[in-house]
């Protein structure tokens, strides 16, 4: 483990147990399956993938709101995995979390101020000092003058407005990391750009490391430094965000890439090359390689036998995929 | 244009609340033609799909003003009664594919009913041909042919819109509106819908109105591009030009506040608010937040005829 290593996380694991009546256990979704991952302090990564592949999940595990079922999360040394009520409690003021839709995320019948307050008073801070943080705070997210904010409640503000608020509870604490999940899909294109340079902005000025849950690959490079790739309960790339735009590995990453249109007239006379089939159940994924059944490169008595080790083709950027088995592992 | 497929002139539809008459659709004229497809942009809360409900005449019961003129292939609809404009106009020449559609398949109807259900209704054909024709919708749409049988919830979110669009397909008809269609799906979901859309345009001819605030999704199908803007409509161009050089300074705002898969552009975003569609502000709606106001802005701009036939509400442009 790197010196300043935040985050570390080794083979997790969460899976959610289903049950028969009669019989006890029917199987497990295997939602998070095998993330390996470290995250150095002030970097920010996305975490991309179509709906149901465990991206929530795992930010959810990482949160230590789910348990893990297997696999281990240190932060900043300390095993979150098996954390006692008051390690958890001294976890839950270093990490924030920042909703997808900031209308459900914030309680209707309380005002900005009470908002704020709240994870405050929780972390039993005073009364004189938390009036002054909740001021720092509207002032860092831009919700200025502040007066004109602070006895609002949440249906009197704006899409953009009400997300200010998430961010600024999320930050409240002066937390080392944030998690935000889909930040800016509820929001329209304009105000979305707004979040993503005032988080950016927040990741610089507190040194915040940050883990992006988003599906919008065009928007990550204006916000993170590596982008992971989930698909089916795994992460099945990982890179910088240059390398990844650029030189996409896994055959699933460059189906995604593929997909994503620019604006741009000459998109209405083609059509797009989509690969055939559904994302995999996660209850019984498909043996070997998850994306096999769905890939072009697909080689018959590997990929739908063995599952690939992560192999890195180049330096810092993984996949797991067989194509690169001759390369380093 | 008289041949036109859809004409709509001074389309207004106001509603009524109690703070106010809020002015969701104002004074908006537009043609379109058979095979074409119109891509109608602009955030939340600017009236896109309050446009959609005025076409169709599906309309909530505080209203305060709706008037203006929509002509389908040359007809007047708005003189029509209700029950006449619901036999001859809705779903056999303009059907819609509602916003989260999806969601509001009926969840005790197999797919096939529901989908049976406007030609049994609308056109008296009998069963067995109503069912050789959902059978030749479902192909069309590439739902397969053993999905008939089932119900809602045991499809995917890309199968439901799907059936949905199938059911907007059923009766033919030349124009059908799409209301973010596919905003609520997965990146390969919705480029297979989009596929699907294309395919549908070309083969058969159909034309639509697609509603949706994901500019470079709506490049999948657009011949032709209409910026919508705090009720106005204030641009409409052809596809070409448009993504290549929007000419409003909203547009212009606009393109450049989505990012690029291809290129690594700079963002930006523009600073304030849309107005209030209760109070809005005099002269030129997008005045109080464009770069380039000067003092003409104050009066109205008109929807100006530009050289290379596009149209533009702006002074920059007189």
């Amino acid at each position: 483990m790197e010196p300043s290593t935040l985050l570390s996380v080794r083979h997790l694991h969460t899976w959610y147990e289903l049950r028969q009546r009669v019989f006890g256990r029917a199987g497990h979704v295997r939602a998070v399956d095998d993330v390996t991952f470290d995250l150095a302090e002030g970097e920010a990564i996305a975490v991309v993938g179509e709906s149901g592949c465990g991206k929530s999940s795992l930010a959810k595990t990482i949160l230590g709101l789910y348990r893990p079922t297997r696999g281990e999360i240190f932060f900043q040394g300390q095993p979150i995995h098996a954390a006692n009520a008051s390690l958890l409690r001294w976890y839950r003021r270093q990490v924030g979390f920042v909703q997808q839709d900031p209308y459900g995320a914030l309680p209707p019948f309380m005002n900005v101020r009470r908002i704020l307050e709240e994870p405050l008073i929780i972390h039993g801070m005073r009364k004189a000092q938390r009036a002054e943080r909740i001021r720092e705070v509207l002032e860092e997210v831009k919700l200025v003058p502040i007066e004109d904010f602070i006895t609002k409640f949440p249906h009197m503000l704006s899409g953009g407005q009400q997300q200010r608020v998430v961010i600024a509870r999320a930050i409240a604490l002066r937390p080392k990391l944030i998690v935000a999940d889909e930040p800016v899909s509820m929001l329209d294109a304009s105000v979305r750009v707004e979040i993503l340079e005032l988080l950016r902005n927040l990741q610089s000025a507190h040194r915040l490391a940050v883990i992006y849950i988003t599906h919008d690959l065009s928007a990550v490079r204006h916000f993170s430094e590596r982008i992971f790739v989930m698909y089916g309960g795994r992460v099945v790339e990982k890179a910088p965000v240059a390398n990844l735009l650029h030189n996409p590995l896994h055959p699933y990453t460059r189906a995604l890439l593929r997909a994503i249109p620019d604006a741009d007239a000459a998109n209405a006379e083609t059509e797009r090359e989509v690969p055939p089939g559904e994302p995999p159940s996660l209850l019984n994924p498909p043996r070997g390689c998850r994306f096999h059944p769905r890939c072009p490169f697909v080689m018959p008595g590997l990929c739908d036998t063995l599952e690939p080790p992560e192999f890195e083709p180049e330096p810092l950027h993984l996949a797991l995929c067989w194509l690169y088995k001759d390369t380093k592992p | 244009m008289n041949n036109g497929l859809l004409q709509v002139e001074g389309l207004r539809l106001h509603y009524r609340t109690t703070q106010g008459v809020v002015q969701a659709v104002d004074s908006v004229t537009f043609t379109l033609g058979p095979r074409q497809a119109l891509a109608v942009l602009g955030e939340s809360g600017c009236g896109k799909s309050s446009l959609a409900r005025a076409i169709l005449r599906l309309l909530p019961r505080n209203i305060e003003v709706y008037d203006g003129c929509v002509r389908v292939q040359g007809l007047d609809v708005m003189p029509l009664d209700e029950e006449r404009f619901r036999r001859d106009v809705r779903w056999r020449q303009i059907s819609i594919v509602m916003q989260a559609a999806m969601n509001a398949l009926n969840p005790v109807l197999r797919i096939v009913d529901q989908v049976l259900e406007p030609l049994l209704v609308h056109q008296g054909v009998p069963r067995a041909a109503a069912l050789d024709r959902v059978r030749d919708v479902f192909q069309m749409v590439g739902v397969p042919l053993d999905f008939l049988g089932r119900y809602a919830f045991e499809l995917s979110g890309g199968m439901r819109q799907r059936v949905v669009l199938a059911m907007a397909l059923v009766l033919q008809p030349p124009l059908v509106l799409l209301d973010e269609p596919t905003s609520a799906l997965d990146v390969l979901t919705q480029a297979n819908i989009m596929n699907v859309l294309k395919r549908i345009k070309h083969d058969t001819g159909t034309s639509f109105i697609l509603i949706t605030h994901d500019i470079a999704t709506s490049s999948e199908l657009a011949d032709r591009v209409a910026v919508m803007y705090a009720g106005h409509l204030v641009e409409i161009s052809d596809a070409g030009h448009f993504f290549h050089e929007p000419l409003h300074p909203y547009s212009q705002k606009l393109m450049a506040s989505v990012p690029r898969l291809r290129q690594d552009t700079g963002l930006e975003y523009i600073p304030g608010r849309p107005p209030s569609l209760i109070a809005l502000p005099q002269g030129c709606r997008f005045a109080p937040r464009c770069p380039q106001r000067f003092a003409k802005c104050e009066q109205a701009p008109p929807m100006i005829d530009t050289k290379d036939g596009r149209q533009v509400r702006c002074w920059l442009y007189e």
